[in-house]
């Protein structure tokens, strides 16, 4: 994990002061609201609903066990005992208090955390792959190239008001587990013929209103030439992006309307004056940043061994071999497996989790996977590196944390923004929605029975919930003040993403349980052998779905 | 005479800003700003023996381009301070076209943004009214390290001597 040097320690540690000296001159008024807007979103800073929200930066979701017990300590001293996990893997905090920002700030540098850029129209945080440098099918770990990125657009002097927000994801497996499909930049890493790395480089991806899946405009970008080349794309879309209307801001419009070809040719064209620059990545830099993500000291274990005994339990336990199943993926390592930690028990805002579970994950973490925790864009935390042999008292003790629930990919796995409990943004409320999905579908057999499923929630349509990419894709809208929820089906995430279909006319909140029954029967009595809820969706398309459930409604 | 910070110093700001709609003869003996394209479409009938001109957000820096270090002075108009395109035009201005004249931001700027200004190549800082210039003057020492090159150090952090 990377660790900052002197330079970006002081540099962490000069935001907070320049952030401290903000919030004091707005609150003796020198500062008006509409100054100070940016300047707290710049650093994470929401007025809500019913208080300040902060998001925390998660720089590709990393995370280690001193700072899990730091966020505990903050969550538990300045808001209400829980933090969220939001889809772009940071952290939020949904109660602070405005005077107490600072501190909290300042509290975050000491283990090497911030809020930066976390909101604003600047360049966001840098996700990727949840299971970077430990997936099986990985071509390279994304990890360093996302921290080189990172620092490139840390307080980049030019692009501080960008248009609109800009997000970057990076994905280093064939297999898309960052979304590059659906961000403004999504970077694939590719080796070419040579064997050497370079960048698949799509634009023009994004949810939100107008949601669009990205273009390529290049199939290779030698690694050397990252920043310059991301810094003409970003050159480019901060003096064409539209300024006039929010709505059309983000730079998916602009390349809709020059057309992926025209908008490649303009950045070639930027780039043309800039490739070469001292901004050009040296060997000695990749090779610096790289010695942060070397592998942990692994044991030479016996797999076969390890597998008979986990065998062994999970016939006799039968709980823990539907954990096994669902909570745990494979790892190129033999002998060992990543374990999610589900953050979707029933009954809590999907993503929440408290200051005690906070240090619970940080002390299993420390016991069981080299002190390292990730967060993952489905709002969940991974334990990346544990043992086969461990797996069944980590399970036990994360039983006993309440975050042993056996749904991960299942429907009650679900995706969920805040909503209209916290967000000023919002239409309508998704937590009690979610809630009461996961409250009808709790039978574990008929989960897994529907298999892999991916239901996502969003309570407007700026889609923080990722609807248009899930399965089952679920919109909150306000109609004269009532809330109603539009349901799409057929979305899908990953290398193959996928735009959902809007079903028909939308529903009351109570009636969302049936309704989801209704579409899972048609799904049931539809599919053949053990075929996938998005591909019996995809195949039969969405009238045999609109009759069943609108058929009350057409007599 | 209204102030305005040029370098690290309070100073009186001297110079006019002439509208974008202007039309007419400008004065002669008054230290001007003309808009970018009032010059391009008079240049070759005017008699000033000093003037500067100011370039708006929506326009192009390239239709400027070479002939920059014409001026003593190039103003870049922030119609708001959260339009950004500015920071690249003064950073294109001093990086790709050479301009070694005073760099100025004029319009919305905000004290807060002093410290990326200076980065761009700005030097000379109109802020709103309403500042105080002299507390101000502490932002463009905001940071003492950065991680990107810029107009002043072309080297990011990684090509610096640490």
């Amino acid at each position: 994990m990377y660790q900052y040097t002197e330079n970006d320690q002081k540099i962490i540690e000069e935001r907070v002061a320049q952030f401290r000296g903000q919030t004091s001159r707005y609150l003796a008024g020198e500062l008006t609201d509409e100054e100070f807007l940016p300047l707290r979103l710049q650093n994470g800073l929401y007025i809500q609903r019913l208080a300040p929200m902060l998001r925390i930066a998660v720089p590709y979701g990393l995370l280690n066990s001193t700072r899990l017990r730091k966020l505990a300590n903050i969550v538990r001293t300045y808001d209400k005992g829980y933090c969220h996990i939001t889809t772009r893997q940071n952290i939020q905090l949904n109660w602070p208090q405005l005077e107490e920002v600072p501190e909290i700030l300042a509290q975050l540098a000491e283990v090497q955390m911030h809020a930066v850029q976390t909101s604003g129209n600047c360049i966001r945080n840098i996700t990727s792959d949840q299971f970077a440098g430990v997936a099986a099918d990985e071509i390279e770990d994304p990890r360093p190239w996302c921290e080189i990125l990172r620092q490139w657009s840390t307080f980049h002097p030019e692009f501080a008001f960008l248009p609109r927000k800009f997000k970057i994801a990076v994905s280093g497996t064939e297999g898309d587990r960052a979304a590059i499909l659906v961000h403004d930049i999504g970077l694939q890493i590719v080796r070419n013929d040579a064997g050497e790395t370079g960048f698949q480089v799509l634009v023009g991806g994004g949810l939100g209103r107008t949601p669009v899946i990205g273009s390529v405009i290049r199939e290779f970008l030698p690694w050397q030439h990252l920043l310059t080349y991301l810094e003409a794309i970003v050159r480019v879309y901060n003096r064409y992006g539209n300024r006039a209307n929010k709505y059309k801001a983000r730079i998916k419009i602009l390349v809709r309307a020059w057309t992926p070809e025209v908008f490649a040719e303009k950045v070639e064209a930027e780039w043309a004056h800039i490739k070469g620059s001292p901004e050009t990545l040296t060997e000695e830099e990749v090779k610096r940043v790289k010695a942060y993500f070397t592998e942990p000291a692994y044991e030479a274990l016996d797999d076969a061994s390890a597998e008979a005994s986990l065998r062994n339990q999970a016939q006799e336990h039968k709980a823990f071999s539907r954990w096994l199943e669902r909570n745990t993926h494979p790892h190129r390592i033999p002998g060992y497996r990543i374990v999610t930690l589900s953050l979707k028990p029933t009954g809590v805002a999907p993503g929440d989790v408290t200051d005690s579970q906070l240090e619970a994950i940080a002390d299993l973490a420390d016991q069981y996977s080299f002190s390292e925790i990730r967060a993952t864009h489905n709002q969940n935390l991974v334990l990346a590196d544990v043992k086969k042999s461990d797996l069944f008292a980590l399970w036990q003790k994360a039983k006993v944390a309440g975050f042993a629930t056996p749904n991960i990919g299942t429907l009650t796995d679900l995706i969920c923004c805040p909503g209209g409990d916290f967000c000023s943004l919002a239409n309508a409320k998704s937590i009690p929605v979610a809630e009461a999905i996961q409250r009808r579908f709790d039978d574990l057999d008929y989960l897994y029975d529907l298999g892999d499923l991916t239901l996502n929630i969003s309570g407007c349509m700026n889609a923080c919930g990722h609807h248009h990419v899930g399965n089952i894709g679920v919109l909150g809208v306000d109609k004269k003040g009532e809330e109603f929820y539009q349901i799409q089906l057929g979305g899908r995430a990953g290398t193959d993403a996928e735009l959902a279909n809007v079903l028909g006319p939308s529903f009351g909140r109570e009636e969302m349980p049936d309704v989801i029954e209704k579409i899972l029967n048609v799904y049931l009595e539809n599919r053949r052998g053990d075929e996938l809820f998005i591909d019996t969706c995809r195949r039969i398309g969405l009238d045999p779905f609109k009759e069943s459930v609108y058929a009350k409604n057409h007599h | 005479m209204p102030k305005i910070i040029i370098k690290d110093k309070i100073v009186d700001d001297k110079w006019e800003v002439l509208p974008k709609a202007f039309l007419g003869e400008p004065p002669v003996n008054k230290l001007l700003l003309l808009p970018m394209k009032y010059w391009l479409e008079h240049s070759e009938n005017l008699r000033l023996p000093v003037l500067g001109i100011w370039i708006d957000s929506d326009e192009e820096v390239e239709d400027i381009g070479e002939k920059a270090n014409m001026f003593p002075v190039i103003a870049i108009n922030f119609p708001s301070f959260t339009d950004g395109r500015g920071f690249t035009a003064g950073r294109l201005l001093r990086e790709r076209y050479g301009y070694n004249g005073q760099l100025r931001a004029i319009g919305h700027v905000i004290r807060d943004q002093l410290f990326n200004l200076k980065r761009c190549g700005f030097d000379a800082f109109q802020l709103r009214d309403g500042t105080d210039l002299e507390e101000a003057l502490k932002s463009l020492n905001d940071f003492s390290v950065t991680y990107q090159g810029d107009a002043n150090e072309p080297n990011p952090l990684f090509r610096r001597d640490q």
